[in-house]
Parts: structure tokens; sequence; C-alpha cells
């Protein structure tokens, strides 16, 4: 059973916009979905259904088979954990551990767990040393880390991030590429929300194309991102990767890799053929 | 949890006959329905109230924007009564304050979902307040939409991480909000210091005396609403005085 189903979605909001018309989507436990789009798409509409914030207008979202119009919120929240965009619209606690803390109290685990689920989170995303600091102080990428750990303290089943790149350094986006993806093979369900061609190339999970409030591609990233009709659907440009192989197409060099590795290893067969 | 009753501030471009009207006309007849709520709190003149400002209300094709600003005071407005109908059992004055409070919203998310902060600002400046407190007001205007905004995604942010804005006792309750506020009054605070460094990076103040591009000009329309209105006031209390219950009764 899919941990998440939707349903020939469709959400209009209340002042008249039609952000969604006629989503179908299924997401598999333990998988890496990559959605994109340029904004205004629908993607940020999308996820707000995996949690009940948003309830369908007319379809229908499940999540591990409930209905999420059934399920309140909370209760939705415990399975599908949503990283919000900015931080700074979460963070209001006097210290770190408070921050992390506070979605454990809601969903009303034992204190002695709540101490267990602060400590292992501090450590997973390295703010230990911040504990008793408070958020305010940390800097733009350790509140993002903050954010991302308050989160994951409950461990939910799917973590749904909403364009987790914004704002960060090149030295921090490979960081996070790297706890994602490792988050991802111990089996948890990844869904990011991204404008980051190149973050997407590097992770190579299954993309989700939206365009106009529709899903427009759904398949490998580099079926996706190698696709010139596709990504103009989607205002998105193709990954520095694929534009150097397109570039060298003349020459035998195939369009469908955005790897950096595999690109290595073409060109490397290529130029040996050549007999450089 | 919804904010939209915040949208009855919001100013759309638009035109109709009362976005025409200069902005201080404007002011009088909200004014005026404001001096007539204050009159009342029997239920029948107040509905009276609605019914002279419901034709403005399409006049100036807002219709479902104010709709919205007053479903979004309802809960207040409930409060009002639930609170008055404590204090004193008399079902028909509670109703009646009730309603007062609900016109009185209403006749003001006319004025604002009609006059843009533009308009606004230049009214008050040419009526002599300083452009500073000019500046300061509009720009409180204007950031309300961006407000709501963040307010709604700080929403939803708390929300998915358990939090129930509707659970508890009244307390509990209030204490709920804490995690929304704090968010929110830090994020504006910042706001401000950005906006004041924007600004000063751009001269503002280096002008003594400003000039503008445009000046409100009241025209014979604009007369005719403000004698109307006065008319409007005038009458109200000329039958509020013939009535015979003491005049201003909350004064007593």
């Amino acid at each position: 059973m899919p941990v998440i189903e939707v349903d020939s979605l469709h959400y209009t909001y209340p002042n008249g916009v039609e952000a969604l018309r006629g989503v179908s989507l299924s997401i598999e436990r333990g998988e890496f979905v990559a959605i994109m789009g340029e904004n205004g798409a629908g993607k940020t509409t999308l996820i707000k259904h995996f949690n009940g914030l948003l309830r369908p207008t007319k379809g229908c979202v499940r999540v591990d088979g409930v209905d999420t119009r059934e399920a309140s919120v909370a209760e939705l929240s415990k399975k599908v954990g949503l990283v919000f965009q900015n931080p700074d619209s979460q963070l209001f606690s006097e210290t770190v551990e408070e921050e992390i803390a506070f979605a454990l109290r809601n969903f009303g685990f034992s204190e002695e767990v709540v101490e267990k689920r602060v400590r292992w989170a501090l450590s997973l995303l390295g703010l230990e040393q911040y504990r008793t600091t408070s958020p305010f102080l940390l800097s733009g990428g350790e509140r993002k880390r903050l954010a991302l750990a308050s989160v994951l303290a409950w461990d939910p089943d799917v973590v749904v991030l909403d364009e987790p790149t914004i704002g960060q350094d090149y030295g921090q986006k490979e960081k996070l590429m790297q706890f994602i993806t490792q988050l991802n093979t111990q089996g948890k369900t990844v869904v990011v929300v991204t404008h980051d061609v190149e973050f997407v190339a590097d992770c190579n999970p299954r993309v989700v194309l939206m365009a106009a409030g529709k899903i427009v591609a759904d398949g490998h990233a580099r079926e996706v991102l190698t696709n010139p009709q596709l990504l103009d659907e989607a205002s998105l440009l193709s990954p520095q990767v694929a534009k150097v192989l397109h570039h060298l197409s003349d020459l035998g060099a195939p369009s469908s890799v955005i790897d950096l590795y595999e690109a290595r290893d073409v060109l490397l067969r290529l130029l040996r053929r050549r007999g450089v | 949890m919804s904010l939209s009753f915040l949208e009855g501030l919001q100013f759309r471009r638009m035109d109709s006959p009362i976005h025409r009207l200069d902005p201080r006309a404007k002011f009088v007849i909200a004014l005026s329905i404001l001096g007539y709520a204050m009159l009342f709190t029997e239920v029948i003149p107040l509905i009276v109230g609605f019914a002279i400002l419901l034709p403005l209300v399409f006049a100036a094709k807002v219709f479902r924007m104010w709709v919205r600003t007053i479903k979004g005071v309802l809960v207040l407005a409930i409060l009002i009564f639930a609170i008055n109908w404590l204090v004193t059992p008399d079902l028909a004055m509670a109703v009646g304050l009730a309603l007062r409070f609900v016109l009185l919203v209403a006749a003001f998310s006319l004025f604002f979902l009609t006059t843009s902060p533009d308009d606004l600002g230049l009214a008050l400046e040419q009526s002599g307040v300083p452009y500073e407190l000019t500046f300061a007001f509009t720009t409180a205007i204007r950031f309300v939409p961006v407000l709501c905004r963040e307010a709604q995604t700080i929403v939803d942010a708390q929300r998915s991480r358990g939090l129930e804005l509707e659970r508890g006792g009244l307390l509990k309750r209030i204490r709920n909000y804490l995690p929304i506020l704090v968010p929110l009054v830090v994020g504006a605070i910042r706001r401000s210091v950005d906006l004041a460094e924007a600004m000063e990076s751009r001269a503002w103040g280096v002008s003594e005396k400003r000039t503008s591009l445009y000046r409100l000009k009241m025209r014979g329309r604009d007369y005719l609403a403000i004698l109307l209105s006065a008319a409007f006031f005038l009458l109200a209390m000329y039958v509020k005085l013939l009535s015979n219950q003491p005049l201003l009764p909350w004064l007593l």
C-alpha cells in the first residue's frame, strides 16, 4: 500500500485561485521524490495536503490508507513531518531543546521519551553545543537544521521538505544532501519540493514535475531533467552536466546523463575511443 | 484557523462610483455610520443602518470581500453578545450591542476596501498631518497583507508540529497562541529594521518640503456625499431625541 496516495485532487483557495487541477500521485514507502516546477505550479499546495493542512476541494488524499478528511492535522503530522521553507516561521522557544521538545509534547510523548528524542535529534544534526542557546541567536544554516531536527525528533514515516536548499551556501547544501540521502537509505520516505536542479541531479530521486496545477511528468530524474520539452514547460533549466553533454552530442555523447561521475566516465570513454 | 477577516483591510484597485469618491468624503460617510451606530442599541435602527450601507457596498462592487470581513468578526460579535447577555439579561440589548459592533466594522471595511493607501496618505497629508506620521500609517496598512500571509504560514508550520489551537481550557487556549505570536512579532521587527535601512539607503527624508504629483480635489459629488452623510446623521439624531430615551445611554 502506498504511504501517500493522491487521487484526482483539485484544490481551490478561498480567494478563488485554482491551485491544483486534477493531481494523481502515489508515493511508496521508502521512496525519494522530488516535486519540481515553477512558482505557482502548486507544489506547496500539494504537500500541504499530505498532513491535512489543506483538505481537497475535490478528489481524495490518503495517508497510510486514511482519508485526510477523516483525521486531524496533528494525527496526520505524526506520520508526515513537514519542514517549512523558512525556519523563522516556526522558531519561538527560549532554548533549542525546548524548540525540539515542543512537537514531542504536543504529540503526548512521556517526558522520558522527550528527553531521549531531544538528545538524539540534537546529535543527529550536530546541534548539541547549542542545547541551551536561544534559537534566535543561531545562524541561518543552524536555524534551518534546528527546524529539521524539531521535525525529525518525532520520527515521522514521511519527511517532506519545502525548499531545503534555499539560502544555504554550497557546503551546507552538500551536507544537507548527504543527510537527506542517508535518511532515505535508512528507509524513510523523503519528499522534497525544490527549484534546485543541481541538487536534484546530485540526489537522483524520482521527479514529479508540475506546471499550472497539474503533474506534467513523473519519472527518473535522469529522464525528466534531460527532456528539453518538459523542462521548458516547467520553466526549469537542465542540470549543468546535461548541458555540457548536450553541447558535445556531435561527438556522440549521450544526452540522458545528469550524474557528474557518470558523465566523467562517459567522456573518458569517448576520448579513449578517439585515441587521445 | 483562518485569518481571512483581515482581507477586509486589503484594498484592491478597482473602479466604481464609490472608489472614485474623495477619501475624505468616504471617511465622512464611514464616520456618519459610526455616529449612527453609536446612537442606537435597538435592533431595528441598526438593521436600518445595514440597509443603508448595503447599496453602497453593491455600488462599490466589493460585496464578497465585505461579507468575508463581517464573517471574520462574527466570533467577536458573538463574544460581545454573550458577555452582555450574561451581565444584563436583556436579550434585545445584547443583540443590539453585537449588531452595533458589526455595523461599525462593516462601515469602515467599506472605507478601507475602496480607498487606496496612497489616497489615504494624500488625504492625511493635505489635512496637515506630518509626513512621517502619514507614512507610518500608510506603511502599516500596506503591510497588513504581508503580515496576514506570514501569520497563515506560521499557523500552518505550528499545526504541522502538533499544535492544536482549539484545545484545552481558556488559559491553555490563550497560551496556544504563543507559538504563533512570537515568530510573527520577531518577523515584523526584523522587517521593520530592514525597511528602515532600505528607506535610508534611498535617502528618505532628505527633501524638507515635499510636493506630490497628485493632489486630491473635492468635487461636486464629494460635497454631495458629505452633505447626505451629515443629513443622515442629523436625521438619526432627531429621531433619537424624539423617542423618549436618554441620549448617549452608554455614557450614563
